[in-house]
């Protein structure tokens, strides 16, 4: 039988290192597999997330040889086994242990969107028509494994994460995806221009799609969701013609 | 026990809701804003429950494509896929009110795939007269969860607790009256005082080795209510799900929606026959699960199965882009796990464990359990689903009895004179179980016994069962469960998945033991039980649910209790079909 040579980070941020793991290899074996092949045989105490093991729930994120992956669907078998594979938590929040990070801001950011306003709240059932929801519909595709979050560099490498001063942030990609899902429902009517352009942090995008080459549901991020805010934000504040016109009128 | 010495993080609460699927929120919602204080505990963090992985659709009588269609249809559908065995009184609200749950849904932001006149639009699905799933293409349950995880977010009065795991529930005299948990990222205890609970845990596919569930399956609600005094009904009813993947063997037992076959996927053998139509030549494809699933297992056995042992699901026919539209994560997985283009040529699917219709026994109006201030809802609830739950049925289930388990609970709480009181004692013992597998300085892995428990569960008391194969289940579950006691955990108590197993597998091994004992008793075959040595319906047995009971001893018992009958007027419905 085959065998992959896997190294995996273990420990906190401070003492953890890569530990080296032999894995017999099966047909179709997933990372994901691996790290069960692990727990159940050498160390059960490996910390790692996940859940439907079928890319439906975004649980099991890392950084497989550096590439931020669903490990249940990253095949053995799509990598060169004479090599070593590289299994590490993902880099942009911080580490609890092994594999596992706490992606608890991400919940944060979340919960500062305002939600979902019908514009009637009569019972009956909507009449909504498929050409309308299509676009809505890509965006709620989102699992929210946070791999677009995990490569941004505005959060990875800038650490824009500020929740507490509201200050530089920038919410992400994933919620610029959720943003978008609700600025383009055709039954909602809440306003979230300004929050999108003050507290979101829209203007820190700077368009180097990284997010959507990662996303595991082909969520055009940049193009779909985030490019189309960004002129939302632009017509609404920076329109030369509006400008003038709110000027003249004082309306807004 | 030094370890008892660390101060105990408390919180105070109306209501623990602990599960966060659809019937978990939802009853969180419910509870909420009808004033409760509101704690839901969930072991994985918001959103990834198992509700996300349903993928056909949510079942209800909207009649949006099939105007004809109405709850008496529906009641009369998922009582005959339940073989009857179902309390007529939670598939009649189930049916009545489903769609008022979808609707309402709506307005909290999902967005489901529409008519061409703009209404929901809805599919054929197993066991349903008419077109009556809703859907979103096959992510359903990931709209679903995703609409009430917002919705609970922005719900004053619920906190929500991640990655927390309950242990033990505490109760005062006959009372609820807590629980006790551990956060999964520290290992540290956390106590929440309550006055009424809701489990909303899922099932225990777990304890099989073939099956479709996720890690959380592990019958935490229903053994935490056991443990508490609640009974058990009908758990040898498992639901096996026709069409799992069968190969590459990683992905063995994952999830092949019904959706395939409700766009008209089709079965064929190795011979290329379409052998529904040995089984069900009415219904074809779109027979009942339980059907269905036992037609695969018998050409299998038979010798006319698939090169790894399943048999061909084949949905090529509809053409590329239309598979693409309506079945897109059935086309990446496939493509990506098995290198098949579903696009192309068939699947190989075989049945995988998926569901368990028995649970803890309900009131239907309220969802209370026989214990005061215990509730539960969603799939540790029993009695909906009777003998065979259909495709769909779960979703609207979760919703219609969520909303009931938190009403009643909020209802329980409202009509409470004085608090019930945790005893210091019960959660002290409580804590130092929890911690035995950590200091113990031998003993096998939680692993291994697990795999052993799965194989016993996947072989002995599996899609078709024998006297023999079950009395050998239930020594072999005692064994299991004195291993149990005894595994070690290495490590610490952080993030620490082996110590959780610690505990899950005991669990797990005495959710077992109430489906073995159940499944011993039934002798008969019905919907998910299959007795190959009592192959007919009973008589006796279609009069009768399964009680498992804990004894003042500490051992389980399993009896019988009458089923509940059916008013004239729901009667009548069947009558006038048969004219």
């Amino acid at each position: 039988m085959a065998e992959a040579l896997l190294k995996v980070y273990r420990g906190d941020e401070k003492t953890g290192k890569l530990v080296d793991y032999k894995i017999p290899v099966e047909a179709g074996m997933v990372v994901l597999d691996a790290v069960h092949y692990i727990q159940g045989y050498y160390s059960p105490d490996l910390a790692v997330r996940w859940n439907c093991k079928a890319a439906k729930c975004g649980s099991c994120s890392a950084e497989v040889n550096g590439k931020p992956s669903l490990m249940c669907k990253t095949r053995l078998d799509d990598f060169d086994l004479s090599q070593p594979i590289e299994v590490r938590p993902i880099k942009t929040f911080p580490l609890i242990k092994d594999l596992v990070t706490d992606v608890s801001w991400n919940y944060e950011v979340n919960k500062t969107i305002a939600p979902f306003k019908p514009k009637t709240e009569n019972t009956d059932e909507w009449k909504v028509y498929q050409e309308d929801v299509d676009r809505v519909q890509e965006f709620r595709k989102c699992i929210e494994c946070f791999l677009c979050q995990d490569v941004c560099h505005v959060l990875r490498n800038h650490d824009k994460k500020d929740l507490v001063n509201k200050k530089d942030l920038f919410a992400g990609p994933r919620f610029m995806v959720r943003l978008a899902g609700l600025e383009m429902h055709p039954m909602d009517v809440a306003n979230r221009i300004p929050y999108i352009k003050n507290e979101a942090g829209v203007g820190y995008c700077n368009i180097t799609k990284c997010c959507t080459e990662v996303c595991p549901e082909e969520i055009h991020i940049t193009d779909n969701a985030i490019i189309p805010l960004k002129e939302r934000v632009v017509d609404e504040y920076y329109d030369p013609i509006l400008k003038m016109w709110r000027a003249i009128t004082g309306k807004s | 026990m030094a370890n008892l010495n660390e101060k105990l993080e408390t919180h105070e609460c109306d209501v623990i809701v602990i599960g966060a699927g659809g019937a978990g929120l939802r009853a969180a919602i419910e509870a909420a804003e009808r004033g409760q204080k509101v704690a839901v505990v969930c072991k994985s963090l918001l959103g990834k429950a198992h509700t996300v992985m349903a993928e056909g659709g949510i079942a209800a009588a909207m009649g949006n494509v099939d105007p004809a269609d109405n709850w008496q249809t529906h009641f009369k559908d998922t009582v005959k896929g339940a073989k009857y065995m179902n309390h007529w009184r939670m598939a009649q609200l189930h049916a009545q009110e489903a769609p008022d749950r979808i609707r309402e849904l709506e307005r909290w932001g999902a967005v489901f795939d529409r008519t061409p006149d703009g209404k929901i639009l809805q599919r054929p699905f197993g066991g349903h007269t008419y077109r009556r799933l809703c859907h979103v293409g096959d992510r359903t349950g990931l709209e679903i969860i995703r609409t009430l995880q917002d919705k609970v977010v922005h719900t004053p009065g619920v906190e929500v607790f991640m990655e927390c795991t309950i242990s033990h529930l505490l109760k005062d005299g006959d009372r609820v009256c807590g629980a006790l948990g551990y956060w999964r990222e520290n290992g540290s205890f956390v106590l929440f005082k309550a006055k009424a609970i809701v489990l909303a845990t899922g099932g225990i596919g777990k304890s099989f080795k073939i099956t479709s569930n996720s890690w959380e399956y592990t019958g935490d609600g229903h053994v935490l209510a056991y443990d508490a005094g609640a009974e058990l009904i009908d758990m040898e009813f498992v639901q096996f799900h026709p069409t799992g993947m069968v190969w590459p063997p990683g992905v063995a037992g994952l999830l092949v929606t019904e959706a395939v076959r409700g766009e008209g996927g089709i079965l064929t053998n190795s011979q290329g026959e379409r052998f529904m139509s040995k089984y069900d030549p009415e219904r074809m494809e779109l027979s009942t699960r339980d059907i269905v699933a036992k037609s695969i297992y018998q050409e299998v056995k038979e010798g006319r199965g698939s090169p790894h042992g399943g048999v061909f699901l084949d949905i090529s026919h509809r053409g590329a882009e239309y598979i693409k539209k309506k079945l897109p994560s059935m086309y990446h997985q496939f493509k990506e796990l098995a290198d098949v283009d579903i696009t192309k040529g068939p699947m190989e699917v075989g049945p995988t464990v998926h569901y368990v219709m028995g649970g803890v026994k309900v009131d239907p109006e309220t969802c209370q359990s026989n214990v005061p201030g215990l509730f539960a809802a969603g799939e540790v609830a029993g009695g909906m689903h009777g003998a065979n739950r259909l495709g769909g049925n779960s979703l609207s289930d979760l919703l219609v009895f969520g909303r009931r388990a938190g009403l009643g609970a909020s209802d329980y709480v409202k009509g409470l004179s004085n608090q019930p009181k945790v005893d210091d004692t019960d959660v002290e013992k409580a804590i130092q179980e929890m911690l035995a597998p950590l200091d113990r300085s031998e003993g096998e892995t939680p692993y291994e016994v697990h795999r052993d428990l799965q194989r016993v569960m996947q072989t002995e008391v599996g899609i078709v069962r024998t006297e023999e194969d079950l009395k050998k289940a239930l020594t072999d579950l005692k064994e299991i469960q004195a291993r149990a006691e005894k595994v070690k955990a290495d490590g610490l108590r952080q993030y620490n998945p082996g110590w959780h197993l610690a505990k899950d597998i005991k669990t797990m091994a005495k959710v077992s033991e109430a489906i073995a004992r159940c499944a011993l008793q039934r002798e008969e075959s019905r919907g998910g039980h299959t007795r190959l040595d009592f192959p007919e319906y009973s008589n006796h047995w279609s009069k009768h649910n399964s009680i498992i009971r804990k004894e003042s001893d500490g051992s389980m018992t399993v009896s019988t209790a009458p089923l509940p009958e059916m008013p004239p007027e729901l009667k009548k419905l069947f009558e006038e079909e048969k004219h």
